[in-house]
């Protein structure tokens, strides 16, 4: 188990280490940085201006270099400035006049993440901010979409071929089939319009006194989030995940029908609620832990895509950012938490599933 | 002319669609006749979902391959007074124009019928294709790497794996871009990508007439001269019969999209090929001495060809979604496009005030992911019967 775990945390850090070349590489492409260039020091520089800017801020030496530097496994580059200041990569991370204590290193390893060009701001701040608020969504939509999701399954796969078995299936293939930019789409338009929908219904009839019944924007749950700002968001996310999960358990739960100690239970009479949630749902939820799990990461595209529609500043808005205006540092944090997230959970549902399963031994 | 109500604005609709109605009265009129002589495209009629399925499908690819008849305006035309005009609003100077925007009006005054039917021309030119050649590439690299094993192996899901815990959106992010379109790095993935295709229908036909080698060079040369001339004009734009061609802004996300979904299938892939390796019938044909690459393409990849159906229909649909993601934040797509993605994006602004803009963009790319998702599910279902 130990070597196991060893061996995964091996591969976490190299797939860590060539993402994170792949986005530095991506992201410092000459293009990109001219691109760069202009959105910090104004759009009409000449080509020359461009060039010394990105001298002057330490984007000119050989790209490996710089890699290392923002690992921390290079010094950071310095110069003197033409006023006889000192300054450098580490100098602008480091307090302002405390310039004895700059340290020669700063990067990943010393625990620095940069700085953010978008923001103006450290990257550590940025993300944490950012990630404590999408940390809040994701926790509603774990909460919501998983009990939808196991229960829509559950009973769907009990009776396989029933009537109930068939509607619930098309629910869960419809769902799948709406990616979050559709149903966040129908859900605005449906209930948090002032001219169509039902918000315009309700009000007429007295039921609500605002003009609509859900917020279409859910900037004001970064203050206080409320059922009627965040329900939407939420919803929107939750709907296209839970389908995939949900036939996930209905064919794990309708394969655990047909085993034989269901039918021992049955012949001995016991009642058919009574199989379903004493015999059969401990057995058939090993397969939707997995990819419940799996699933996780998966909904990173949908926290961009819905916190850019309900402009919601999360993480995911703030990667969208990022990515318009070249936020190298902000981008290659980002893709470091992400990749931690992605491999973290694959780690969670590996381990979780020889746990859960003990014919499954982790050599 | 006045202002239509909803039931003739559902008349006119409908006859706009007549061509697609003819034409799959027609093909449901002749599969059905003779279903049963069509193997596992004829038993998705006896499924419910997945006649349902097939015909949400048909009526997309219909539309797409009609949509010239269909349209009621140009789709890039603005016409004036049409600002954001609700459903079935007359023209107000027709001048031999069709005198109504049956679905209204977007923000810059543009016809969303006609926008959505050509929409469903952009999203159906583009998302097949990208499936298929994953597929290919999935294919071609996921037979040996199960079949061999080893280092190969170790090597090859490594790299699925890595592209796989890339975040989708943060690699469209990066990758799809003005300012990479104008690097070499778009090409350079396009021209190795594109090369896979080409390696495995040579292979595979090298693999089954290689004792014949009239037949061989015939069918293996015909491959490479079409191959290679759909790869110059696709890659580089340079087919010297312009047939074969592809914008920048095309081709950066017809890579970036082939790369999302490549390891998927590569994986998928493996996973049979694992299983089918330990049967008899793979244990019988290399007894009998024919060659590796014959037992993967010609032993091992037909009997994997249910789950891979299946799983073809739902790629379809998941780049779909993909390609509605980049016209979402606007990326890869010259503005003006009428693909579902971007007329959402260009909808959402006035979301509150005037829905139908993004509506009816929306519910297609709805209907026809569903339609796919449907269809995959009758199919598996069929395949799964014998």
């Amino acid at each position: 188990m130990l070597w196991f775990l060893l061996r995964r945390t091996g591969v976490m850090l190299l797939t860590a280490l060539c993402l994170t070349f792949v986005v530095f590489a991506l992201t410092n492409m000459p293009a990109k940085l001219e691109t760069l260039a202009k959105t910090q020091a104004g759009s009409r520089i000449s080509d020359a201006e461009v060039a010394s800017w990105l001298e002057r801020n330490g984007y000119g030496q050989p790209m490996l270099r710089r890699y290392g530097e923002w690992l921390g496994v290079v010094p950071g580059w310095r110069r003197v400035d033409s006023d006889g200041q000192m300054t450098g990569r580490c100098y602008r991370l480091a307090a302002a006049g405390a310039t004895e204590t700059v340290p020669t290193r700063c990067g990943l390893l010393q625990g620095h993440f940069g700085t953010s060009t978008r923001f103006r701001a450290p990257v550590a701040e940025v993300i944490s901010d950012r990630l404590g608020a999408t940390g809040m969504l994701m926790l509603w939509v774990v909460i919501v979409m998983v009990p939808m999701a196991l229960v829509v399954g559950v009973l769907a796969g009990m009776r396989e071929g029933s009537r109930t078995d068939r509607s619930l299936s098309t629910f869960a293939i419809a769902s799948t089939a709406t990616p979050e930019y559709v149903s966040g789409v129908f859900f605005i338009a449906l209930l948090a319009s002032s001219t169509v929908g039902v918000s315009p219904l309700l009000n007429s009839w007295g039921v609500i006194d605002s003009p609509v019944l859900f917020q279409g924007n859910a900037r004001s749950a970064m203050e206080q989030i409320t059922f009627w700002n965040f329900a939407l968001p939420v919803m929107t996310i939750a709907l296209f995940g839970m389908g995939y999960i949900a036939r996930i358990t209905r064919a794990s739960m309708a394969e655990v029908m047909t085993r034989q100690y269901i039918r021992t239970a049955r012949l001995k009479g016991a009642r058919f609620s009574v199989i379903v949630l004493r015999h059969a749902l401990r057995n058939a939820l090993i397969a939707p832990f997995t990819v419940i799990m799996l699933q996780i990461p998966w909904l990173l595209n949908g926290v961009v895509v819905v916190e850019v529609l309900f402009s919601y500043p999360g993480f995911g808005w703030a990667l969208f950012e990022a990515a318009m205006n070249n936020d190298i540092e902000l981008l290659l944090a980002a893709s470091v938490v992400a990749v931690i997230v992605v491999l973290l959970t694959q780690l969670i549902s590996d381990v979780g599933y020889a746990y859960l399963n003990p014919r499954i031994r982790v050599a | 002319m006045e202002q239509l109500g909803w039931l003739a604005i559902g008349g006119r609709v409908a006859v706009q669609f007549l061509p697609v109605w003819a034409a799959m009265a027609l093909v449901f009129a002749v599969s059905i006749r003779w279903k049963r002589r069509l193997g596992l495209y004829g038993r998705v009629f006896d499924s419910r979902v997945g006649t349902l399925g097939f015909a949400l499908v048909l009526f997309w690819g219909l539309t797409a391959l009609f949509a010239d008849l269909i349209v009621t305006h140009d789709p890039f035309a603005q016409v004036s007074q049409m600002r954001n005009a609700p459903p079935g609003t007359p023209l107000p100077d027709p001048a031999g124009r069709y005198e109504v925007f049956l679905l209204g009006g977007d923000s810059i005054a543009r016809d969303v019928f006609s926008r959505a039917v050509m929409g469903a021309r952009e999203v159906l030119r583009i998302a097949p294709f990208a499936a298929m050649i994953s597929f290919m590439i999935g294919i071609a690299l996921g037979l040996p790497a199960g079949y061999f094993g080893g280092k190969l192996d170790t090597g090859l899901t490594f790299l699925a794996n890595l592209v796989l815990a890339f975040p989708v959106i943060l690699l469209f992010f990066l990758l799809v871009a003005p300012d990479i379109q104008e690097t070499m790095l778009p090409v350079t993935m396009a021209g190795v990508l594109f090369v896979v295709p080409i390696l495995f229908l040579t292979v595979l036909l090298n693999a089954r007439f290689f004792t014949r080698p009239a037949q061989r060079n015939l069918y293996v040369g015909a491959v490479l001269v079409l191959g290679v001339w759909a790869w110059s004009g696709l890659v580089f734009n340079a087919d010297p019969l312009g047939i074969w061609g592809m914008s920048p802004n095309i081709l950066n996300v017809f890579v970036a999209v082939v790369f999302v979904n490549a390891p998927t299938v590569f994986r998928i892939v493996r996973g049979l090929t694992l299983d089918i390796r330990t049967r008899d019938y793979v244990a019988a044909a290399q007894t009998r001495g024919e060659g590796p690459w014959y037992i993967m393409m010609w032993e091992i990849l037909p009997n994997a060809r249910g789950p891979l159906i299946v799983d073809f229909c739902l790629r379809i649909g998941y780049t779909t979604i993909l390609l509605g993601t980049l016209g979402f934040f606007g990326l890869g797509v010259s503005p003006e496009s009428p693909d579902w993605g971007s007329t959402i994006n260009d909808g959402r602004r006035l979301l509150t005030i005037h829905p139908h803009a993004a509506l009816v963009p929306a519910f297609s790319l709805m209907s026809l992911v569903l339609g796919l998702n449907l269809l995959a599910d009758g199919l598996r279902e069929e395949s799964l019967k014998d």
